[in-house]
């Protein structure tokens, strides 16, 4: 079975660190096989030769921080059948999200040697507040093997097995001693969506909450059990504004707590 | 009876009958279960204190190898581990071929069985029994249970509520009773089978005395009234059968993170998900089985959409099978007591303390203001 066309490939980067396309780089062996399927086209990290729509499969990396930014991805969307975010910067705003609780004028002037120079947007927002997405890959950064799935699901027309539920599972099923019961250490995996392979607590480290909310988080039972270990509202509204500020479920804890901190 | 300088002759004897030894040893924090080469590979002088949501190894004034209740891992790991791959199929000229996975290596002796923990690998014996698993029954196939009568019981252990323990009264291979007087520290070990009996021909064994015996039944009855927990499980079944509408299912809900701890950590819970890892090629595909649970919305996805999308009917799901209708499926609770689920959920909840609960009649509906 040969399909009428190699499907076409684009990858597009927007405000973001470039760790997730060297995710896909990283995919060496399994890029090779892609290439050897597809026409990957547009993709800054790997080849400068950009090539226009239309595109079967966009994968989007990075935030909307800029006019310029929120007017590209319009096109983008445009020439897309299936659009695909992937990491936290283009799914929840990133890191750079920050931004979003602080006044960027202060940080223009007190970093940029000359802020005149420096256009920039507020926000840091994520993609789907611009366009529709198809699919949100998470992480910070993404995982490989999971971008593999996708890009052979969505160039397969077959929809993706990424689950959604939380990073303990996946910490249970390593055998990982739980850090938060064990160790009294706070973690985020219970509203945390799997994906990571549950490497910190591995580590003896908390959940950092990189690939986002699961898909049914109760984020406020977790804060109450966070406050239970020690954890002061500033600095629970910290970690959960770190690298998916935006993602509701965490935004409301994170918001709740930064009230709940300045209230008497 | 088996002296304490003559345990290493046990360890020697079930390497030598050809068995990959596992039990308990300390790894980040906690005891959990792990390849046992040598008797320093045990907790020697160790315990756990546990409690709702909290765990914490102490050090204990004696020198007990066995004076702990369990811990975050179960024998499941091993008899249908978290992650397994159950055949591979490969391309062939005109069709595939199926391979089925070969289960290789000794087979496993598990050494430090509690009496919960018996009981729950016979339930699990009668559930993949039931399904005719042959990965389940490949690992359990000539596996030997050295089982240990509890000294201590856990902060969160309720066994005898349930009637699995802490006594272990059959089923077992080998049984010891650590024993530790004033000056003597040594084991009472019963035969359960012969497999058992072989591996102790060879041991430097003394006959024991009635002192001994009167004494290894003193460590039980000790155990038995200092459970952490209880749990009245009369009439159970039908208490979770006949409230799906209590109010407490909204209450427990709210604090309830949907996290699947507890499901992880219960030695009975055995659903999972099966999957098809292809590989880019096309050429071969892997069928690989993971633990899953009924706290997973995509466990009860149907048609793209779960069935239970709140938290309540996922908790109230696990809780009604769990105590309720598993009796209807395999003729036994599939709770044994262990307390698992009550020290591993990060939010400390009790499956003790709902049961009260929703032994409460429901409070009659606020009455509309006219
Ligand atoms: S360590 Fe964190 S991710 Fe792992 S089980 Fe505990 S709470 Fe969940
Ligand atoms: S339900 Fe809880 S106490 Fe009962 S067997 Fe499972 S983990 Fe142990
Ligand atoms: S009962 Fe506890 S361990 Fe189980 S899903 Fe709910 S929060 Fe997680």
């Amino acid at each position: 079975m040969t399909p009428p066309h190699k499907p076409r490939l684009g990858v597009f980067k927007f405000a973001s660190c470039d760790g997730c396309q060297l995710t896909l780089l990283d995919c060496e062996d399994e890029l090779l096989a892609v290439a050897g399927a597809v026409e990957i086209a547009e993709f800054h990290e790997a080849t400068s030769a950009g090539v226009d729509g239309p595109y079967d499969v966009a994968l989007v990396e990075g935030s909307v921080t800029t006019a310029d930014d929120a007017r590209r991805i319009r096109e983008i969307r445009a020439q897309t059948r299936t659009l695909v975010t992937i990491g936290a910067c283009a799914t929840a705003g990133g890191i750079q999200a920050l931004r979003n609780f602080a006044d960027v004028e202060e940080f223009r002037r007190v970093v940029y040697a000359r802020p005149e120079f420096i256009q920039t947007l507020g926000t840091s927002t994520p993609i789907r507040d611009h366009v529709p997405v198809d699919f949100e890959l998470r992480g910070c950064p993404i995982d490989k093997h999971q971008l593999l799935e996708v890009i052979s699901a969505f160039l397969g027309r077959r929809s993706p097995n990424v689950p959604t539920e939380s990073v303990c599972i996946e910490c249970k099923r390593r055998g990982n001693v739980c850090v938060l019961v064990a160790h009294g250490t706070p973690c985020l995996g219970p509203v945390t969506q799997t994906g990571c392979g549950a490497i910190c607590p591995a580590f003896h480290r908390g959940c950092y909450g990189c690939f986002g909310p699961q898909d049914t988080p109760n984020a406020a039972s977790l804060v109450g059990k966070l406050e239970e270990l020690g954890m002061a509202r500033p600095a629970v509204a910290r970690v959960f504004r770190t690298f998916n500020a935006l993602a509701p479920p965490f935004r409301e804890a994170a918001d709740a707590a930064a009230k709940e901190a300045v209230a008497p | 009876m088996l002296e304490r300088s003559g345990f290493p002759s046990l360890l020697a004897a079930l390497r030598q009958h050809g068995y990959r030894v596992v039990g308990p040893t300390i790894r980040d924090g906690a005891i959990v279960y792990g390849d046992i080469r040598e008797e320093s590979d045990l907790p020697i002088g160790w315990t756990d204190r546990q409690d709702a949501g909290k765990y914490r190894l102490e050090r204990r004034a004696d020198r007990a190898l066995f004076g702990y209740a369990v811990g975050p891992h179960s024998w499941k790991k091993y008899l249908f581990p978290a992650h397994e791959r159950l055949w591979t199929a490969v391309r062939t000229d005109a069709s595939f071929a199926v391979r089925p996975e070969p289960v290789e290596g000794p087979p496993l002796a598990f050494l430090g069985v509690r009496a919960c923990e018996m009981a729950a690998i016979d339930i699990s014996d009668r559930v993949f029994g039931k399904a005719g698993d042959p990965a389940y029954s490949a690992h359990r196939r000539g596996s030997l249970r050295v089982a240990v009568q509890c000294g201590q019981a856990g902060g969160t252990c309720f066994c005898a509520s349930m009637g699995t323990g802490p006594g272990v009264r059959k089923g077992f291979d080998l049984a010891l009773t650590e024993i530790l007087s004033p000056g003597r520290h040594y084991f009472l070990v019963e035969v359960g089978s012969r497999e058992g009996a072989a591996v102790l021909s060879g041991l430097p064994l003394a006959p024991a005395s009635q002192t001994d015996t009167a004494a290894a039944e003193a460590v039980v009855a000790r155990t038995a009234a200092s459970m952490g927990r209880s749990m009245d499980a009369g009439g159970l079944r039908d208490l979770l059968v006949n409230n799906p509408e209590h109010p407490r299912w909204e209450i427990v809900a709210r604090r309830c993170l949907s996290c699947t701890n507890c499901t992880m950590a219960c030695p009975t819970c055995f659903c999972n998900t099966s999957e098809e890892v292809p590989d880019l090629s096309g050429e071969r595909t892997e069928r690989w089985r993971r633990w899953d649970s009924c706290f997973n919305s995509g466990f009860s996805a149907l048609h793209g959409a779960s069935v239970r999308s709140s938290t309540k009917s996922r908790y109230r799901q696990w809780l009604a099978h769990k105590l309720g209708t598993w009796h209807d499926q395999f003729g036994t609770s599939g709770c044994v007591g262990c307390g698992r689920c009550i020290t591993w959920c990060p939010v400390g909840i009790d499956i003790t303390e709902e049961v009260a609960a929703l032994r409460l009649p429901a409070p009659p509906p606020a009455e509309k203001k006219p």
